[in-house]
């Protein structure tokens, strides 16, 4: 290609990309870090965002509540961060993750004890301890709200220690949910939300209360980049259509 | 320390368990591909090695169908055997087994067929059976380069995060490899413990690399299997 050709076509590239529209100035992406038991309710929000934002995009990243934190903690680039327990948020807030005045309790929920569909039932915290249940899954109490929850029951009733060598500890509740569906586990604790989702793999056969009430919060992260429309998710999911999309799934009201 | 004495032990069990049953199955095959001429023989190879270049999470979910509870051969081991793979160390070291087998393999079929065919031949001329060609002229030529990628496995099966996970489970003191090890220390916080266990898993491998380079340039061996 002689040099006067070539001149000639890179004049007429960068023309073109002249022309290309330029980036909106209201586009944004906000990374929602939420639990893994809320993946179902967030997802039900998205249109709604979509509705009121119709430049903008929202990545939900889910995981257990401790395993987001750290993400935080480490300068992953979150703006909205959605807890299931209140330890995890308090924990947040004294390391100054959190945008001040930005947090708040959204639902409550609750701990049910599930076995795998056609498997013999559970009918109480203390028929664990039956010989004919080998392995009971919860989630690993030191990453997972819901493990914490599950060992605080069964704690209260003695059965902790006992339980020991049948527990399976898994990554987050939706594993334990995981484990019971697909047969490995003979009991899972897992919370009434997530058991209400596969209704045909596992079924729920007991309650497990506990002292500490099961409450979701959520918060817009202090190094967020993008405030103004993390704060209008969390307006959305504190607002009537997300106690809406909370409330169909299963979830309390705070 | 306890700490990480626990899942390293539990560690070093499981890739032994698992370098055992792949350099059965690995030197056999080796051989068998180094000196059986059949048709499909390179599709067999390749399929062999194909472990090595699987994704592990895919290779953890083919176990998990395969051997899970209500998996095609799980099912059958839990009804007549009584015995259950998953959530198990034995789980484990069979996963760990499938991702290193192919090292094992590979280097073994490789030391076989770099083995000069005369020193066999004379070996039968003078009167030797075939297992007495095998064991006292094959093998210990051979045996350079199958322990340099034994070592190689032993690693790899240290290593093995993804298919374990899905197989084993994460359970402190059972099925809790170090690498796992490692992902849930990071995970909850714990910097100092996750130091710690990745510095042994570093030593540990760093030190088995070092020997098996050691083993294959005693051999003169030009190049390692891998």
């Amino acid at each position: 290609m002689t040099t006067r050709i070539r001149v000639a076509l890179s004049a007429a590239l960068v023309a073109a990309l002249a022309w290309l529209p330029p980036p909106s100035a209201h586009s944004a992406e906000i990374v929602v870090s939420a639990a893994s038991s809320l993946a179902d309710a967030l997802e039900a929000l998205r249109p709604a965002f979509f509705a009121r934002h119709p430049q903008d995009a929202v990545v939900f990243n889910l995981a257990a509540s401790d395993v987001l934190l750290a993400q935080i903690d480490r300068g992953a680039p979150v703006d909205v961060f959605a807890s299931a327990d209140e330890a995890t948020m308090d924990r947040a807030d004294r390391a100054h993750r959190l945008a001040p005045g930005t947090r708040r309790i959204v639902a409550t929920n609750r701990l049910v004890i599930v076995v795998p569909k056609g498997a013999a039932a559970v009918g109480s915290v203390d028929a664990l301890l039956d010989a004919t249940v080998r392995r009971v899954a919860v989630g690993s109490p030191a990453t997972v709200p819901a493990g914490r929850y599950a060992r605080g029951v069964l704690e209260a009733s003695g059965a902790w220690q006992a339980l020991q060598p049948k527990l399976v500890l898994a990554q987050n509740v939706r594993q334990v949910l995981d484990y019971v569906a697909r047969g490995e586990v003979d009991a899972g604790f897992v919370y009434a939300t997530d058991a209400a989702l596969m209704p045909d793999r596992v079924v729920v056969t007991a309650d497990a209360p506990g002292v500490v009430p099961i409450r979701y919060s959520i918060a817009v992260v202090a190094d967020s980049r993008h405030k103004a429309l993390a704060a209008a998710f969390v307006d959305l999911v504190d607002g009537p259509e997300g106690r809406a999309a909370l409330g169909r799934l299963g979830f309390g009201r705070p | 320390m306890g700490d990480a004495l626990v899942p390293l032990l539990l560690t070093l069990k499981v890739a032994s368990v698992a370098t055992v049953l792949a350099l059965c199955a690995g030197v056999v095959a080796g051989l068998a591909l180094a000196r059986l001429r059949f048709p499909g023989r390179d599709v067999l190879d390749a399929l062999l090695l194909l472990p090595m270049v699987l994704p592990p999470t895919v290779l953890g979910y083919y176990l998990l169908v395969l051997l899970g509870s209500r998996g095609t051969l799980g099912a059958w081991l839990d009804r007549t055997l009584g015995l259950r793979l998953v959530f198990t160390w034995q789980g484990a070291a069979i996963a760990a087994a499938v991702v290193a087998f192919p090292l094992v393999f590979k280097a073994a079929r490789t030391a076989f067929e770099s083995i000069d065919a005369d020193l066999e031949k004379a070996a039968r001329s003078l009167g030797y059976p075939e297992w007495a060609v095998l064991l006292r002229v094959t093998l210990p030529l051979a045996w350079r380069g199958i322990a340099a990628g034994a070592m190689l496995a032993f690693a790899r099966a240290m290593g093995e995060f993804g298919a374990t996970l899905m197989i084993a489970g994460n359970i402190p003191g059972r099925t809790q490899t170090i690498s796992i090890a490692i992902y849930e220390a990071v995970h909850a916080g714990r910097d100092d413990l996750a130091n710690l266990l990745v510095l042994l898993a570093s030593v540990v491998c760093i030190a088995l690399l070092v020997a098996a380079a050691a083993i294959v340039r005693r051999g003169h061996l030009a190049v390692v299997p891998v």
